[in-house]
């Protein structure tokens, strides 16, 4: 305990010098921590995004229809999944049954190609964005055979507006074009512009009609309660489908590109950490240099006294460790403060929402403290940071009484 | 060499190891920003390269309107025009004519819909990469000799999702600009690779001429891709194309688009990424700073005894001050310098060898970068970064020097 006192009287010898370097300490931690929690938002929005935009935690589908999505490729006997769902899935999971093929829009302005998906208005509603998405009409409900929802960006693309008439066309499962106009009854906003382009809802049964699925769906789409579960949660369902041709994916499988992401930022974050911590980790050594060759008086007379030199180098070590340790308290809290008054509002990119859609980030980013990055940012400043004190330690150390008396 | 900055040169000296210290700090800080903007500003080259040459072109002219609403009614109507004004604007390397429909488009077992590409081959080749990824058959030509059906030439996703290879019809129906029935029959010749998914998966072409015949054109494109010799020769050539524009009678009237507006998202991108990287180099530059400053200050702090004798010996406070400031800037040129041929000879190995990114290769690919990546070295990435250091470093540097005006002799020589 003496030691500590000793050290942190030390340290505020000169508190001028001691601030200063407190100040590149908190500066460091605060960034590891702040811009860390950033570029994990950055990466948790493009999640959140890719699984509310019906991907879910993880998928169920025919074997062939991942890379091929067509109607061919259908899950035929859904009444069997439905039975293995409640068994196998944890308690508090959502999911939803849905048909999702290629087909093309038309109306008589224009034409183009949009991916159609069939939904039970309530379930879907549960697991992915559109039910929360309807900015003008109305979601779909039970009954509305003829009803469609379209995206904002489609819409414009169309010229058209709620109750005009879009035209459907798509393969059914006799290989011939199935075509059937619906009335727009609803306009939705999505996160991405490419997803209002891309996707407009009929109801399940309308499609299967359309199509002619005889009760099958395209995917079964899983909402979990914690998204870590995902992995484990399709091996086992993988393990219960067997023998039906089927497929279960988790969400890191059906992303690809996401999962990429991932690891990327993972290598950034950490890069960032160890690129501040060497550059505090010369302010450190310098730091603690001057303060060890001031004393060397003192250091040479202590040995002349007979203390050893281990007790030195723990001296010193137990000073650097207790202005780490202040840096690293203020600047977590600091990182944290910041965090939480991001946390409201988060980083608007709306003025750069194109760079933002191509970059295939969210409009708004919200800051995502981790656990781990919390720990491995401090053990970094923490380990790195002794490590780095132990040059001055030693050499303090090594003064022989002598020759430090003689100093002045 | 003045009495001052040889004294500043011998002043930084007398302890080296702390100088060394803070000369390192500030390399290692110069050599990481003049790495990362090099590598961030090739990056950008190589992913507007790409696009340019796969997708937009340099510039485009379109009918007014185009670009927000592709009508197929907006038309360039007549390219020959267009081509012979272009041939007298010195910048432009090459030209070549498209022409967009959507159309649905089946194979014996699958219908997709999907945006058809007329594409003149020739000119075409001048311009896009898109030939070299053919990966079965090959690229289309005019003359398909002896046969009547003109050639498609398909993105390899699509190829699967249609269900068809090489050799395979491919029954096309759409629309024609005045509003009758366009319908053909393609023969696949030739599967492509691009590695972007988004394309792969949507682009069908096929030769320009049938595709005006065949959707009732009347000789008319939708756009005219224009290539630069350079992209830095962009902003000029539009200038001189939207100069002559006017001179071409046409209906609906024509506009000139440079790639920044063809693809606004990809220079958002940019924007999005210089912004952020300039945060994080500020922040470290800032955490250098305050890492360094101690260095500044204990070197006056130790000498307030020897300021105040030189003070005592008539040394005006100011001089003291230049010469302090002079001390600090000496140790930061220094490390700029080293920072500056450091982080040049790095960035010079990794633009011979490359840098094999390939943990990220999925991503790179979306945005059409090669796994194997060359920085890109120029003037301005091997300054911008270090005159930022400089810059705070010289603020950093201030404080310690302004505190020189307030010692008295007296007290200052009494300070042990």
């Amino acid at each position: 305990m003496m030691d500590f006192q000793m050290a942190w009287r030390n340290i505020w010898r000169n508190p001028r010098r001691t601030t200063v370097i407190l100040i590149a300490v908190i500066m460091g931690v605060w960034s590891m921590i702040f811009l860390g929690a950033l570029m994990r938002g950055i990466v948790a929005g493009m999640v959140k995004n890719g699984i509310s935009t019906l991907t879910g935690h993880v998928q169920i589908q025919q074997r062939l229809y991942p890379d091929d999505p067509s109607v061919v490729h259908r899950i035929r006997d859904p009444q069997a999944v439905m039975k293995i769902l409640p068994r196998v899935l944890p308690p508090g999971s959502r999911w939803t049954f849905r048909v999702r093929v290629n087909a093309v829009a038309a109306n008589a302005r224009h034409s183009n190609g949009v991916t159609l998906v069939g939904i039970d208005p309530e379930s879907e509603a549960r697991v992915s964005f559109i039910g929360r998405s309807i900015t003008s009409g109305n979601y779909l409900k039970a009954g509305d055979n003829n009803d469609i929802l379209m995206g904002r960006a489609l819409a414009e693309e169309f010229g058209t507006h709620l109750g005009q008439k879009l035209i459907l066309m798509s393969q059914d499962t006799q290989g011939q074009i199935a075509s059937r106009a619906f009335r727009i009854s609803g306009i939705f906003r999505a996160e991405m512009e490419s997803t209002e382009k891309h996707f407009v809802f009929i109801l399940r049964g309308a499609a299967q009609q359309m199509l002619k699925m005889d009760g099958a769906v395209s995917e079964v789409s899983v909402v979990l309660p914690h998204h870590e579960q995902a992995r484990q949660v399709a091996a086992t369902l993988q393990a219960r489908l067997a023998g039906k041709d089927l497929t279960a994916r988790p969400w890191q499988k059906a992303l690809p590109l996401l999962t990429a992401y991932l690891d990327l930022y993972d290598n950034f974050v950490l890069i960032w950490f160890v690129v501040v911590f060497i550059a505090m980790g010369f302010g450190i050594v310098n730091t603690t240099l001057m303060a060890v060759f001031e004393r060397m008086r003192e250091f040479g007379l202590l040995k002349a006294l007979g203390m050893r030199p281990r007790r030195i180098v723990k001296g010193i070590l137990i000073e650097a460790l207790l202005l780490l340790l202040c840096g690293m308290a203020a600047g977590n809290l600091l990182g944290w403060l910041s965090c939480w008054g991001l946390s409201f509002k988060g980083i608007d990119l709306s003025a750069l929402a194109q760079g933002a859609e191509y970059a295939g980030m969210a409009r708004v980013i919200f800051p995502s403290l981790w656990p781990r990055d919390i720990l491995s940012a401090n053990a970094v400043v923490l380990g790195l940071g002794l490590l780095v004190s132990l040059y001055p330690a030693i050499k303090a150390a090594r003064f022989t009484p002598v020759e430090a008396m003689m100093h002045y | 060499m003045n009495i001052d900055m040889k004294m500043a040169w011998r002043n930084i000296w007398r302890n080296p190891r702390r100088t060394l210290l803070t000369v390192l700090a500030i390399t290692f800080a110069c050599v990481l920003l003049v790495f990362m903007l090099s590598f961030q500003f090739g990056s950008y080259a190589t992913m507007i390269n790409s696009s340019v040459r796969i997708r937009t072109g340099h510039l485009q002219i379109q009918a007014r309107g185009y670009q927000q609403d592709p009508k197929i009614q907006l038309v360039v109507q007549d390219p020959e025009a267009v081509g012979r004004m272009l041939d007298r604007i010195p910048g432009v390397k090459a030209y070549t004519f498209r022409a967009d429909a959507f159309a649905l488009v089946s194979s014996a077992e699958r219908t997709y819909g999907v945006m058809i590409t007329g594409i003149d081959p020739g000119r075409e080749a001048l311009i896009s990469t898109l030939a070299r990824t053919v990966q079965q058959g090959r690229y289309l030509s005019d003359q398909s000799a002896g046969d009547s059906m003109p050639g498609a030439l398909i993105g390899r996703l699509l190829a699967r999702n249609l269900k068809v290879t090489l050799g395979d019809e491919l029954t096309v129906l759409g629309q024609g600009r005045d509003g009758s029935v366009a319908a053909t029959v393609l023969k696949v010749r030739g599967i492509f690779a691009s590695g972007q998914d988004a394309m792969d998966r949507s682009t069908i072409q096929m030769p320009l001429k049938a595709f005006q015949s065949v959707f009732s054109m009347a000789g008319a494109v939708h756009e005219v891709v224009i290539m630069a010799q350079d992209l830095a020769d962009v902003p000029a050539v539009k200038a001189a194309i939207a100069r002559k524009l006017p001179g071409i009678p046409a209906d609906p009237p024509l506009a000139v688009l440079d790639w920044t507006q063809l693809m606004p998202g990809l220079r958002q991108a940019i924007h999005m990424d210089l912004i952020s990287g300039a945060v994080f180099y500020l922040i470290l530059i800032m955490v250098v700073a305050f890492s360094i400053l101690n260095t500044f200050l204990m070197s006056i702090l130790e000498r307030t005894h020897e300021f105040g004798i030189m003070m005592a010996m008539g040394a005006k406070p100011g001089r003291l001050t230049r010469l302090v400031l002079a001390e600090s800037v000496s140790m930061t040129l220094v490390g700029i310098l080293a920072g500056v041929v450091m982080g040049c000879l790095l960035t010079g190995y990794f633009m011979v060898h490359g840098l094999d990114l390939g943990s990220s290769s999925e991503i790179l690919r979306q945005f059409g970068i090669p796994s194997i990546f060359y920085p890109r070295l120029t003037p301005l990435t091997a300054t911008a970064g270090p005159a930022a250091v400089f810059v705070i470093t010289l603020l950093a540097a201030l404080y310690p020097a302004l505190r020189i005006r307030k010692l008295r002799p007296v007290e200052a020589i009494g300070h042990a």
